[in-house]
């Protein structure tokens, strides 16, 4: 679903992934994991079609980018740790516009399907604005499965949430958003990546230095695995 | 229930355009800080000149291109700001649309702010400097000006709202730009307000849509790669 070789992205004289080659498979949760400054961020923004790469080749869902971009962004859901919602508009306003950005089929019924599934129906006619950092992700989350995207990518979704929020983000990311989707997610929660991801990359000076599957590791193994990665890195 | 139509360009347009008319129908942050501003920057010129009837004409529409300016610049300020803030702009841009479609439903909007702000100025204007700026020709000089200035401005708040001095660079960035159209947008008014023959305003007229229409084409061209990351 999403093939990824020799990628380079520079910013000037600075390279931030170097020949980097990454590979998920459809339905597969791939956990990347790694330090600050290692291009996490900048890798999802090249997914997402924000970015553009400097050299390499980047094919998401069958296209590649950055030729066929808007055949990608049809299919392509994001989350970040900004809500990317409008404080000015109410929950079910901000969806109405996002799908039409999407043009999604019978989008009144999809606004009210997608509130009910993300536990936000309740509060549809609320302005965002007043909505808890929490409740706002959990909403961004129905903004990026508005259209039903295949790959959905979440760039440290539980940055600035307290436990509670992180808890009930994982519910709603577990039972709503990742069923029969194909999921790349940045995390520094080693614990809640691995309490949802079916693999763990770990990013380091720009290219994908080991990777392994989460059946392989015991339960708090990760923080050791992403240790002895960096280290032989 | 999955949909791989892109939609049209005037469909991504009108929901960007009413998307920002909602938002500023709740919050009136763009529009109250455009009025204020245009309000005092009215008042303060009004004492300060003490303008007589003889000189009034030909200052009038200076200080009115003066008001729509700067206002229009905190407008476009503001528009773009709330888009950066929370991310949105990242969202706008990863929508499968054409971008200059989101592009002009920006500028619909901001046009719309800054035709909303003359509406209320132009009438306190013509009380306040006793002069009848409500003229059909003079209006169609203020509704051209103002596409033209919102057309490059969207543009150029685009670029600025990416830096940390956005407030300072947009009008760094604007003011040379449309000092073209602002020059003809200042001597049609002064001809309508001074009632000299059409062939003398015509010039200006005719050099104020040729900007409009300069000035949209390449913004509609080029916000694509200023977008670009």
């Amino acid at each position: 679903m999403i093939h990824v070789r020799q990628l380079i992205k520079r910013f000037g004289p600075k390279i931030v992934l170097n020949k980097m080659a990454f590979d998920v498979s459809q339905g597969e949760f791939v956990a990347l994991i790694g330090p600050n400054g290692a291009g996490k961020t900048t890798f999802l923004r090249i997914l997402s079609s924000l970015a553009k790469p400097s050299i390499g080749e980047v094919n998401v869902a069958g296209f590649h980018l950055p030729g066929q971009a808007a055949s990608v962004r049809q299919r392509l859901g994001v989350v970040s740790h900004m809500p990317l919602l409008y404080g000015d508009l109410t929950a079910s306003e901000n969806l109405l516009f996002y799908g039409r950005m999407y043009d999604v089929a019978d989008l009144t019924h999809r606004v009210q399907e997608v509130l009910q599934l993300v536990g936000l129906l309740h509060r549809s006619g609320d302005l965002v604005r007043t909505f808890s950092r929490g409740m706002q992700q959990r909403l961004a989350i129905g903004r990026a499965i508005l259209h039903n995207p295949d790959v959905l990518l979440l760039d440290e979704p539980h940055t600035g949430l307290d436990q509670d929020a992180c808890d009930m983000l994982d519910g709603v990311l577990r039972d709503v958003a990742v069923s029969g989707r194909t999921v790349v997610m940045t995390s520094h929660d080693f614990v809640r990546a691995q309490n949802l991801a079916s693999r763990f990359d770990v990013l380091s000076r720009g290219r994908i230095v080991a990777s392994i599957p989460a059946n392989k590791l015991s339960p708090d193994g990760l923080q050791a695995f992403y240790r002895e990665s960096l280290e032989q890195a | 229930m999955k949909n791989n139509a892109n939609p049209s360009f005037i469909k991504t347009m009108l929901a960007v355009v009413w998307k920002d008319l909602t938002a500023e129908l709740r919050s009136r942050e763009v529009f109250s800080a455009m009025l204020i501003f245009a309000l005092l920057v009215v008042l303060i010129f009004n004492f300060a000149l003490e303008l007589e009837a003889g000189t009034r004409a030909s200052v009038t529409s200076g200080v009115l291109w003066v008001t729509f300016t700067f206002a229009g610049t905190i407008g476009l300020n503001r528009s773009m700001a709330q888009e950066k803030d929370r991310g949105c702009m990242d969202g706008l841009l990863m929508a499968p649309v054409d971008r200059s479609a989101i592009y002009l439903g920006k500028m619909i909007g901001n046009l719309f702010f800054m035709v909303a702000v003359e509406v209320v100025v132009i009438p306190l204007f013509s009380v306040l400097y006793n002069v009848n700026l409500l003229k059909p020709g003079l209006l169609l000089v203020v509704l051209l000006g103002s596409i033209g200035y919102s057309g490059i401005g969207t543009l150029l708040a685009t670029m600025s709202v990416q830096t940390r001095t956005r407030d300072m660079l947009l009008p760094i960035l604007l003011f040379p730009v449309v000092i073209p159209l602002v020059v003809a947008a200042v001597k049609a008014s002064a001809g309508y307000l001074q009632a000299l023959p059409m062939a003398d305003i015509q010039p200006w007229l005719t050099l104020l849509i040729v900007y409009d229409v300069i000035f949209l084409s390449v913004a509609w061209m080029v916000f694509d790669y200023v977008v670009e990351e």
